[in-house]
């Protein structure tokens, strides 16, 4: 019905995908123009790179480089024009099980007609999980968010920030294996982001998920990844893929305060200010920090 | 609002003018005139004697099974049509055509075909009723938003639960308001469907009131049409309060 969910297989025929053992996210020669009425717009030019099984990737560029775009291709939500997506090793046509998605626009990705509480449990009862574990894993996950006391609340009663908490809550309690999350916190206070980018790591750790993060937030990208892939403007490609190199325990204020971070930090925002200059250079340096 | 301040303001306007006709009416011989106490006193043996088997049921059971229909076709055939872009490309023209067809010239053509009976009725019924709730739903069906709709994807609900957690829900909206102009047109195409050629019902009944000069029994006729509108709307006003909670609640926070 609406255009977002074609389901158009132009990648090879048999499903299965070559990469290596340990990826679970490949992402090979991706790119997505979208035919508009006023004429095309190549959103993505030529996005390569894998994501290793249980890995935190951030992923950061300039608004309109087409962050959005790439994920939903991921998502099985949008047809890549050329190129592919694999998903543990089979070609994504179509959103796959176990992976769930944090949206952008988190207060129209629930449902204004059903309550907290049934917002976050409309994806187990439809898988048909049993009711006993359905009710442990929804008051786990709205406890973990913060929410365990508004249940029962519609989502228009509550603040931005506080729905953002609800989609989130809704993503773990489905315990993907992949989590993608579009610049989840863009909206909430500083407080409630510390809190929130904790949870986050707390509940990778916890289930051992794939997690693939988009912000802007280039404090945020090197706070919360393994990794962090940098980029470019639009025609959009992968400017710099960087590792993170801290300590897998982060604290808010010991790691923000070390000196490595403030090391990585500055190389990320040279990175992003040399993608929003310069016409982007087509092969992904992999540079020495 | 406590309860009787409500019942207050809802019978408030309709006894004040009520005393103001019967004020106005004191002493007025004219027959086509019909005075309140008149019609009150008349009111019980006009339509809740033989008259409630004969004509006030049948017409009242008519007019339900018409907008039932009419609901439950309308919602489905909406769903179908607005989710398939190109049916919906393919049946516009078509349905504007029929919906521009006024119901009432269809009762002769009906009545050859079917015959003048209950099928005949209930069909001109749903032939006015349906459009409102079927392109009202095509609409709705169509603004599903689509963050909602990826998020279903996501989340693989897909098929029956889609249109039962998503769809349905989200098009309510819309569904209420064709119902709502369905209703109104369906009591009026229930009087008009009885006043040719029938034996039976409301329509029939007051029709032969006029013919033989019973005007004050004719008036009560005109009455009980009103209630009748005025205790659908009630229903009405009932359901969509529980439907539509969410939608009202949302409403007032955007505002
Ligand atoms: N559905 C669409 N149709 C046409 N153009 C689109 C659509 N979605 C995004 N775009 C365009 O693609 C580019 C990338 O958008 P997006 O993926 O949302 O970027 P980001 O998330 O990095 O801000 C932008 O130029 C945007 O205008
Ligand atoms: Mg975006």
């Amino acid at each position: 019905m609406s255009n977002t969910t074609t389901k158009t297989n132009r990648g090879p025929k048999t499903g299965v995908i070559e990469v290596p053992e340990d990826v679970a996210l490949s992402v090979q020669h991706l790119k997505k123009v979208y035919q508009t009425d006023g004429g095309e717009i190549e959103a993505v030019r030529d996005l390569h790179f894998d994501i290793r099984a249980g890995e935190f990737v951030c992923l950061v560029g300039p608004s309109g480089a087409g962050k959005t775009t790439l994920l939903k291709c991921i998502a099985g939500l949008l047809a890549p024009t050329s190129g592919l997506v694999a998903l543990d090793g089979r070609l994504v046509t179509g959103p796959p099980k176990g992976l769930a998605v944090v949206f952008q626009e988190y207060g129209r990705s629930l449902f204004p007609w059903m309550n907290i509480r049934d917002n976050v449990e409309l994806p187990l009862k439809n898988q048909g999980v049993a009711k006993d574990e359905r009710d442990r894993l929804v008051d786990d996950a709205l406890e973990a968010v913060g929410l365990a006391h508004v249940p029962k609340s519609y989502p228009w009663q509550l603040s931005g920030g506080m729905q953002q908490r609800v989609a989130i809550a809704r993503a773990i309690a489905y315990q993907p294996k992949v989590l993608l999350m579009d610049e989840p916190f863009a909206a909430v206070d500083a407080q409630t982001r510390a809190d929130l980018e904790d949870l986050v790591r707390r509940v990778w750790k916890r289930l051992g998920i794939t997690v693939l993060f988009v912000t802007h937030d280039i404090d945020e990208s090197v706070y919360l990844g393994e990794r962090v892939v940098v980029l470019s403007s639009s025609p959009t490609v992968v400017q710099e893929d960087l590792t993170i190199d801290l300590p897998a325990d982060r604290d808010q204020l010991e790691t923000r305060s070390m000196a490595r971070f403030t090391e990585l930090r500055g190389h990320v925002y040279e990175q992003i200010q040399r993608a929003k200059a310069e016409a982007p250079n087509r092969t992904s340096s992999t540079p020495t920090v | 609002m406590s309860l009787a301040k409500r019942l207050a303001y809802f019978v408030g306007l309709p006894i004040l003018l009520l005393v103001l006709w019967w004020a106005l009416t004191i002493g007025n011989t004219n027959f086509f005139v019909p005075k309140p106490l008149q019609l009150f006193e008349i009111f019980g043996d006009v339509w809740f004697g033989d008259r409630l088997v004969t004509d006030v049921l049948p017409s009242i059971g008519r007019l339900l099974a018409g907008v039932a229909i009419s609901i439950v076709l309308g919602i489905v055939l909406g769903i179908v049509i607005g989710s398939v872009r190109l049916l919906r490309q393919l049946t516009e023209p078509s349905l504007e055509f029929l919906r521009a067809i006024p119901p009432p010239v269809l009762i002769p053509v009906l009545a050859l075909i079917i015959g003048i009976n209950d099928q005949m009725k209930v069909a001109v019924i749903i032939f006015g009723c349906i459009w409102p709730v079927l392109l009202n739903t095509i609409e709705g069906v169509r603004a599903v938003d689509p963050v909602l709709n990826d998020t279903c994807s996501v989340y693989g609900i897909s098929g029956g639960a889609r249109m039962r957690y998503l769809v349905l829900r989200s098009a309510s909206p819309q569904i209420m308001t064709g119902i709502r102009q369905s209703l109104s047109i369906g009591l009026i195409l229930m009087v008009i469907s009885e006043m040719f050629g029938s034996s039976s019902g409301l329509g029939y009944a007051i029709v032969q009131f006029q013919r033989t000069f019973s005007v004050p029994e004719m008036w009560t006729g005109i009455i009980l049409l009103g209630l009748l509108g005025v205790a659908l709307s009630l229903v009405f006003q009932f359901t969509e309060k529980r439907v539509l909670r969410w939608y009202h609640g949302l409403r007032e926070v955007d505002r």
